[in-house]
């Protein structure tokens, strides 16, 4: 259907109703100062006794008013096309910062984990960025990155720009004056999403029990600790996020449940890269990727052995995690709090 | 020559985005060139001269940056051509949300920020409502979840417009909106083309010089608002 198909409709049917069929487009009207209009008559007949120079003041006139208000529900109408399965990428090597070929081809699947490790400034958050951009080696890197399999049309690098992947970092927050379910619904509304009281009422959930101290759903989300924040953002990227890419950038010390965080992200058949200097988060990936002056060194499966060690790690990252309370809780750190390590 | 107009609220990034997709562009150093329309005082140059970048600084002072911008934006094109630049960008602040600096087939890229709150799309007007690409900044510093609900407030002003995100700190998307900048519409002159919107009516008598409040002041031009009655 075309914009102009609504025009009948709009013409012959109260405005009530029409808002009734098509929700959204009451943001249409409030957005130029048509709220609250009498619903029993039509857009037409609204628009009669509307002051000339209030339109125009929007640049528009009541004919073009009523095109646009159709050419509006005609966009949010489309039947949206069900989100494109992805059923891998894959990372085409490029080039190092020193130019030297990167030898690697990498093809990775939903619900696999993959973290990228290396020093500080060696290219971990470019090449998550090579994969946001989906580079036609036409990045400083040159590397090249295919979606199931071939080269990604334009128009999905192009238009569809950011649907593919969604981010996560640490620095992000929330900027919005909204309670949780505010926010929640809100996001929802805007993926479109039908049933969303559920879905809305799961990712709360899902996201109290990542966070170490529980919220409620009217809690303002920037007054959220950032350990809840992040809560939030992860259990929503997951739940009510429509990307089946997922970039990490760093999540490291959240005061989170990091453990649970990656499931819950691979259990919905995302896939997941993330970079990241901690241990923990590493060796829970199914491979790591080795970064090293901008180029990729290494794609290393993590061992079953490796897999063992965690436990270890986890060990010491609990006395860590004690010590770190028995500070926070203004006490004096004991000697005996922590174990017998060998001297080096 | 191709030209670019940028336009954007104070401080939502223009300036950044402008020289990371310059950079992305890769063209040879001084053959893209920018003219900043600013109101009183700006220290873009400071930033452009750093980078090898030519460029012009124009202050609207007490005109309406909108008709300051359509009175200059012929002569910003002429020196581009005289400069032989292959790129010529002109960013625009100072602009009220009443307006737009976009001229017919002219690339108009609008440049907003996360940060400005949710429904900041929905207050702007014809500045997003009318550009080809609206670019969104600060995404490093807010919620996925918040992009989205962003971009789809952006959609709901202007359906057609390209979205993109762009970091002006990294530069991360700048490389995607070069792309588009690459098929802007090569120009020798503006002459006779024509504005896509009408810029705000200035001709009351506080826009020649007029200072005192009071209605046997008011001449020309004047809307008054309506209060309840009480
Ligand atoms: N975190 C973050 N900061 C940004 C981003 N883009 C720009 N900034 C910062 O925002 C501030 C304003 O950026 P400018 O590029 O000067 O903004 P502008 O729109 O050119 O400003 P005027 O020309 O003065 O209106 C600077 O401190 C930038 O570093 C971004 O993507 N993320
Ligand atoms: N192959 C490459 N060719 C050219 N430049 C590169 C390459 N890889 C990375 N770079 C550049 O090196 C710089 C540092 O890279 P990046 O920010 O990705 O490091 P990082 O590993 O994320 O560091 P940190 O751990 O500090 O976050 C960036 O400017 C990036 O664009
Ligand atoms: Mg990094
Ligand atoms: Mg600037
Ligand atoms: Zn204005
Ligand atoms: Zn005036």
């Amino acid at each position: 259907m075309s914009a102009l198909d609504y025009v009948a409709e709009v013409s012959a049917v109260p405005i009530g109703d029409i808002l009734r069929r098509y929700p959204l487009a009451a943001d249409y009207l409030a957005n130029i100062r048509l709220s609250g209009v009498d619903e029993t008559k039509t857009l037409p007949e609204i628009l009669e006794d509307v002051d000339e120079d209030m339109l125009e003041e929007f640049g528009l006139d009541r004919e073009e008013v009523i095109f646009h208000f159709c050419a509006f529900i005609e966009a949010f109408s489309r039947v949206k096309r069900p989100d494109e399965a992805i059923s891998s990428i894959t990372i085409l090597g490029g080039r190092n910062k020193t130019g030297r070929p990167e030898m690697v081809e990498l093809t990775i699947t939903p619900g696999e984990v993959v973290s990228i490790v290396g020093p500080t400034g060696s290219g971990k958050s470019r090449l998550l960025e090579d994969i946001e951009c989906l580079a036609q080696r036409d990045t400083p890197t040159a590397r090249q990155i295919l979606i199931n399999g071939s080269v990604p049309d334009a128009d999905k690098r192009f238009v569809a720009g950011g649907k593919l992947v969604a981010q996560l970092s640490q620095n992000m927050n929330f900027v919005m004056d909204l309670t949780v379910q505010e926010f929640l619904e809100m996001h929802a509304k805007s993926r479109m999403i039908a049933g969303s009281a559920a879905v809305v009422e799961k990712c709360f959930a899902v996201a109290n029990s990542l966070a170490g101290e529980k919220f409620t759903l009217d809690t303002k989300v920037t007054q959220l600790s950032g350990g809840q924040s992040r809560s939030l953002m992860i259990a929503d990227t997951a739940l009510l996020g429509s990307s089946p890419i997922i970039l990490i950038d760093e999540l490291e010390n959240a005061g989170i449940d990091r453990r649970e965080a990656v499931k819950l992200l691979v259990g919905n058949e995302k896939i997941v890269l993330m970079s990241t200097h901690d241990p923990l988060l590493a060796l829970r990936a199914d491979k790591r990727i080795v970064i090293r002056n901008g180029g990729i060194t290494k794609v290393i499966e993590t061992t079953a052995e490796e897999e063992e060690t965690l436990h270890k790690i986890e060990a010491i990252d609990s006395v860590l995690l004690d010590i770190r309370n028995q500070l926070r809780g203004g006490g004096i750190v004991a000697k005996e709090s922590i174990p017998e390590f060998q001297e080096i | 020559m191709k030209l670019i107009t940028v336009a954007g609220p104070p401080s939502s990034g223009k300036t950044s985005v402008i020289l990371k997709t310059i950079a992305a562009l890769g063209l040879p150093e001084g053959s893209v060139g920018v003219v900043k329309f600013d109101s009183l005082t700006s220290f873009d140059h400071q930033r452009y001269d750093e980078q090898q970048i030519p460029n012009q600084t124009a202050f609207a002072g007490k005109i309406c940056p909108d008709h300051f911008f359509v009175s200059n934006v012929e002569g910003a094109v002429e020196w581009g051509m005289k400069k032989g630049l292959s790129v010529l960008i002109t960013e625009s602040a100072g602009l009220c949300n009443r307006c737009s600096p976009y001229v017919n087939a002219i690339l108009s890229v609008c440049v907003i920020d996360n940060l400005s709150g949710v429904n900041t799309p929905r207050k702007i007007g014809p500045m997003l409502k009318y550009a080809d690409i609206v670019v969104v900044t600060k995404g490093d510093i807010v919620s996925q979840a918040e992009r989205e609900v962003f971009a789809f407030n952006i959609r709901e002003v202007n359906a057609s417009a390209t979205v993109l995100f762009v970091n002006g700190i990294t530069g991360q998307g700048a490389f995607l909106l070069a792309r588009y900048w690459q098929d802007a519409l090569d120009i020798r002159t503006l002459r006779d083309r024509k504005l896509r919107f009408t810029m705000p009516a200035a001709i009351c008598s506080y826009c020649t010089g007029e200072t005192l409040i009071g209605e046997m002041y008011q001449m020309g031009m004047v809307k008054r608002m309506e209060f309840d009655d009480v």
